[in-house]
């Protein structure tokens, strides 16, 4: 009790300093916090007159915002076409069956119109819904939990503020027997422990205010985490893992075979947070999408914050290199005809060591994401190239082309093999079985 | 046998002095580093769209992609955003164009809108008289009993488009138009969207009718004048544009005529 209380005015002070002092935290973005807040005073003209509220709904889109709460809550081209945001229609494909996210837009029929502060504290702190009933963790309040009650007022008051968007989704698609929710109190007392995150007392406010945006909001353990089949992350805390109903594989956060950040400096996983890039990695996916959304807005001391809690993660598995293919007579041929298509097709960005240009293409020399035991991603990001995220500090990003229609499964199996087998990479070869499952694969 | 296979390994490298540089001396790598040259320019941006939408209509492994270049500006920005939002459905295109925001593809619409296009020669028109009469019919005049206006009328008294938003006709290959008007007819091309004139067009045409306009238009030969400035294209009168669903753009963009 005592604690919670401890941590409810660690919370609150943190976000009441956030609040006091937005422009002392800007080096990036000439006043991120203000730019933030243009919009939405905008919007709220009645509010004007009501500093109290205004504050309480800047400071609302802000987390909104770093939770990204959007990203689920809005409909993409993938779901049909583009929704209007906050409107619900994303689909998500689980092992349990097909999730189709709500409207939190406050229309009254279709969205959250209707609830008080309570009803969403309940939804985010107990995982229930307005009734009582058990939420399905597609939602993931394991992670928003650990929410204080002050930061989940301000996002509720941000939400209410929107403009109401009547909007009706189609309704879920949860498999026998899992759609029998009852199920769900068994799920929770095996695998949900609720309550706001409490602050470790050997740590620095920086480093907690970190682990509270990682592992609360910013929910990063629903992506990088391996779930079982019944949507659980076993203790797994952001060790890596696919990501359910898609071909995308959201690498360990500490593993140095992955992605961990242990042997960053703090500015260089800043950067890559707030822009995507970095001199050693650029984001691409699923995560460029979180990027240009979500984690680019964040105020600089946010950002700094988990990065002192990234890089201070424990070292996971695996811990060792991929392996390299034994060099047989066969092997040796696959990889000079890879090497052979990379000339025709790759070299010009990536250069001739896989050296790629900073900011521009990134490296293949040395990159992590290339030689990850699952090839998953980069077999995607052949397939379907795409653009670096598009934020404040890169708004013209460039671009790589797709290879779906140019190459044939094989050669690209060939030339992913080379790439993950030269300049010093080391990974397993890749099969035309492999790209072809991706391309059959869901979004 | 784990042991085994380690062993072997290690039999093959002592075996084989220098093989573990093997991959060193794959085939012309050379001994240097040479910089990458990607010059800040749209040029470079767009590469991803390049590699299929060349200087001329090609034929590809999975689908047509046909020329963008000299198309007009606010056309090809309105195609990017509904390929990217889904409303044009073709998942590639989707793909690559998720998150990017409105901004950035006006600005890779201009870029394309401004390079010079080069149009390929007219293609022979095997149609008999009377088809090429009714061709001409409908190109000109449409079939007013059917609510079918002329071509002219809203891509211009040459058919070479009308600013910002309507595309040129001339200069397209047959097959290329006949696909469209093929997506317009069962609603694959555009959904969701209200009017959708296009759509309304080719649902009244009879599939030869749609046929002979294609073949046509790909036997027009572009006049000289407008091959060498693509921009003087017309601009669409006032009541023919609330009519035409290339114009509608959802709230907060720009109306037409004012991208720059």
């Amino acid at each position: 009790m005592k604690r919670t209380v401890i941590a409810s005015l660690a919370g609150a002070a943190i976000s009441l300093a956030i609040w006091l002092a937005p422009e002392g935290r800007s080096s990036i973005h000439a006043r991120p916090s203000q730019a933030l807040m243009a919009p939405v005073v905008e919007e709220q003209a009645d509010t004007a007159a009501q500093p109290a509220l205004a504050g309480l709904v800047s400071r609302g889109a802000y987390l909104a915002r770093a939770g990204n709460c959007m990203g689920c809550h809005t409909a993409r081209a993938g779901d049909g076409a583009a929704g209007r945001p906050y409107a619900g229609g994303h689909i998500l494909a689980t092992s349990i069956g097909t999730f189709v996210t709500p409207n939190i837009t406050p229309d009254t029929e279709t969205g959250i119109g209707g609830w008080s502060e309570e009803d969403f504290w309940q939804a985010l702190n107990a995982g229930k819904s307005r009734n009582g009933a058990p939420l399905y963790p597609a939602f993931p309040y394991t992670d928003y939990t650990k929410v204080t009650r002050e930061d989940a007022n301000a996002i509720f008051a941000y939400l209410q503020s929107l403009p109401p968007v009547v909007q009706h989704n189609a309704p879920n698609r949860i498999d026998f027997p899992f759609n029998f929710r009852p199920l769900l109190y068994i799920w929770r007392a095996l695998y949900f422990t609720q309550g706001v995150y409490r602050p470790a007392s050997g740590e620095s406010d920086e480093w907690n205010r970190g682990a509270y945006l990682v592992q609360g909001l910013g929910h990063c353990n629903a992506c990088h985490t391996t779930r079982n089949p019944l949507g659980a992350s076993q203790g797994n805390v952001l060790g890596g893992g696919q990501i359910m109903g898609s071909n995308w594989y959201a690498p360990s956060l500490t593993s140095f075979q992955e992605v961990s950040t242990a042997d960053w400096t703090i500015p260089e996983i800043m950067r890559l947070l707030k822009t995507g890039l970095s001199s050693r990695a650029v984001t691409t996916g699923p995560m460029a999408s979180v990027i240009s959304d979500s984690l680019q807005h964040l105020t600089d001391a946010d950002a700094r914050a988990m990065a002192v809690y990234l890089k201070s993660l424990p070292p996971g598995a695996p811990y060792s290199r991929g392996a390299a293919p034994a060099l047989t007579e066969e092997v040796d041929k696959q990889l000079r005809r890879g090497g052979e298509i990379y000339e025709t097709h790759c070299l010009d960005c990536h250069g001739n060591f896989g050296q790629g240009q900073p900011g521009v293409y990134p490296a293949l020399a040395g990159n992590r994401g290339i030689t990850l035991a699952s090839p998953i991603n980069a077999i995607r990001s052949i397939l379907n190239g795409g653009y670096a995220p598009v934020t404040a500090s890169n708004p013209r990003p460039y671009g790589m082309p797709p290879f779906a229609q140019i190459l044939p499964d094989e050669e690209i199996a060939l030339v992913l093999s080379y790439i993950r087998n030269a300049w010093g990479n080391r990974g397993s070869m890749v099969t035309a079985v492999q790209v072809d499952r991706s391309r059959k694969g869901a979004q | 046998m784990v042991k085994k296979s380690v062993l072997f390994f290690f039999v093959v490298l002592a075996a084989v002095p220098g093989l573990a540089l093997a991959r060193s001396d794959l085939p012309d790598i050379p001994s240097a580093i040479i910089p990458v040259n990607a010059p800040d320019t749209m040029a470079e941006r767009v590469k991803a769209c390049t590699v299929c939408h060349g200087p001329e209509d090609k034929e590809g492994r999975d689908a047509y992609y046909p020329r963008i270049a000299g198309k007009p500006e606010g056309y090809l920005f309105n195609q990017l955003r509904n390929f990217r939002d889904g409303k044009r459905h073709y998942r590639p295109m989707a793909l690559l164009l998720e998150d990017l925001p409105d901004r950035y593809l006006r600005e890779m619409a201009a870029y394309f809108s401004s390079l010079r296009q080069a149009f390929p020669p007219p293609e022979p028109m095997n149609l008999s008289s009377s088809e090429i009469r009714l061709a001409r019919r409908l190109i000109t005049q449409g079939d007013p009993a059917r609510k079918i206006p002329g071509c002219v009328e809203c891509h211009g008294k040459d058919l070479m488009g009308t600013a910002p938003y309507i595309p040129g006709l001339l200069g397209l290959p047959r097959v290329y138009i006949i696909a469209q008007f093929g997506n317009w007819q069962n609603g694959g091309l555009m959904r969701g969207q209200t009017p959708d004139c296009m759509s309304e067009i080719a649902k009244q045409l009879s599939t030869d009718e749609a046929g002979m306009i294609a073949a046509w238009l790909a036997a027009q030969p572009v006049p000289e004048a407008l091959m060498k400035r693509p921009d003087t294209v017309a601009t669409l009168p006032e009541k023919l544009s609330r009519r035409c669903s290339s114009i509608l753009l959802p709230s907060g963009t720009l109306p037409p005529g004012t991208i720059q």
